[in-house]
């Protein structure tokens, strides 16, 4: 549907956008009004939009390898099918979110190299390993819940594909904080090792989960066009603390102990969490966490293994276009 | 070596009978086939679907959003075509 978006050149427009369209599209934004594909929009928005979506997308297919790794080991049948299904459903969110990002008129092509290239990011928390079992629950309690956080504001952004999309994975994502809820609830429920289990991947996951949600607000660089724009709705401090607070009684009802001594609740309710190491996060996405190298080896060995099978298709597309014109003048 | 182009589809679900085909979203395929069963893992993952239609992007044509004050001008002027312009008397009741 979204054709003519890939097709027209919007070359000129980049340097001379007139002041009228740039207010009239801000009056649109301000209106709640959805932009659409064909729709005018200045430079910056749609470079904005193609790199959030496409980071998105590419974790989406990144995020799938920490959790595939575990396919094969899952204790039972029921996980087993279960994670599967997760797995699935990251891949299909990843196709939703490049075919959003394709109709700003980069293809999905062009934007996967550049992921493969090491030009693109996606989101830090993929290049932490998943050690144990407990991990997947860990992963889909609290990654899964924080995206589900920081997505659901999305799916009001400014941008239709993009909010439509995000409507999609919002509805298929709720299960995936759950099995990796009940994974937890069965650890730690379970002997004092599995106990200790999950325990251990909590400690693991808490603090990459918290820098998840991006630079604190004195210092993210994107927030304020963005907010301008409602494409974001809310700054990243707002959804980490949401976050915290929902995650606080849950850990407690498993039992568990968050890893952060100083943690307190103060006089509105709100858990007031220690100073986040941001050195970490900064190393991490600079390429240098425990996994970086990794994840994007996968990747590559997976778009080079399949190059074969990408071609065969087109050739066998071509072959048959081919015969059936050869018969057609017959 | 850069990537090279798949052909892009647009995908139509038809969610239960008596209801239209309807547009989903869009896929890459290289070939009717493919596509199809592109659609179905992606579109159809929790039972949405009775029926897919796979369509070339590039073979449907869209009107112009920028004329759409042009385009759709003569639905907003003519309120006659509403039943609400016409009045009928109380006495006779629900029509």
């Amino acid at each position: 549907m979204y054709t003519q978006a890939l097709n027209t050149s919007d070359g000129d427009n980049s340097h001379i956008e007139d002041a009228a369209r740039s207010a009239n599209f801000q009056a649109r934004i301000d209106a709640d009004e959805r932009i659409e594909p064909n729709d005018w929009m200045p430079a910056a928005y749609r470079k904005t939009l193609t790199r959030q979506i496409s980071q998105h997308a590419h974790s989406e297919i990144v995020g799938m390898l920490p959790e595939g790794n575990w396919i094969t080991r899952a204790p039972s049948l029921r996980r087993k099918a279960a994670l599967l299904a997760k797995v699935q459903d990251e891949c299909g969110h990843g196709l939703y979110l490049y075919a959003a990002a394709e109709t700003l008129g980069t293809s999905r092509e062009e934007l996967v190299d550049l992921m493969l290239a090491g030009k693109a990011k996606y989101s830090s928390i993929f290049n932490y390993p998943a050690l144990t079992w407990a991990d997947i629950g860990a992963i889909g309690w609290l990654v899964d819940g924080a995206a589900i956080m920081n997505q659901i504001p999305l799916c009001r952004c400014s941008y239709g594909p993009y909010a439509r999309a995000m409507i999609r994975v919002c509805k298929e994502e709720s299960f995936h904080q759950r099995q990796g809820f009940e994974i937890m609830v069965t650890l730690s429920k379970g002997t004092e090792e599995q106990k200790a289990m999950a325990q251990s991947a909590l400690d693991r996951w808490w603090w990459p989960v918290l820098m998840m949600f991006g630079p604190p607000d004195k210092a993210s660089q994107h927030s304020d066009t963005s907010t301008k724009w409602k494409i974001k709705r809310f700054s990243n401090d707002e959804l980490r603390q949401k976050f915290v607070d929902a995650t606080v009684p849950q850990a407690q009802f498993l039992g568990l102990t968050i890893p952060d001594p100083g943690m307190k609740q103060n006089a509105n309710g709100n858990w007031e969490y220690s100073a986040i190491d941001w050195e970490e996060f900064n190393q991490v996405l600079a390429g240098n966490g425990p996994c970086n190298r990794d994840r994007l080896a996968a990747r590559r060995k997976a778009h080079d293994d399949g190059a074969w099978v990408r071609e065969a298709a087109l050739a066998y597309a071509e072959k048959r276009k081919q015969r059936q014109h050869a018969q057609a003048a017959e | 070596m850069a990537t090279p182009n798949m052909p892009l589809w647009e995908v139509f679900i038809r969610s239960r009978n008596g209801l239209a085909h309807k547009h989903v979203g869009s896929l890459h395929a290289a070939d009717t086939t493919l596509a199809l069963q592109a659609a179905r893992d992606i579109y159809t993952r929790r039972g949405e679907g009775l029926s897919i239609w796979v369509v070339p992007s590039n073979a449907i044509t869209a009107s112009d959003p920028s004329e759409k004050g042009m385009m759709f001008e003569p639905a907003e002027s003519k309120i006659y075509r509403h039943p609400t312009f016409y009045d009928v008397p109380d006495e006779v009741g629900h029509m």
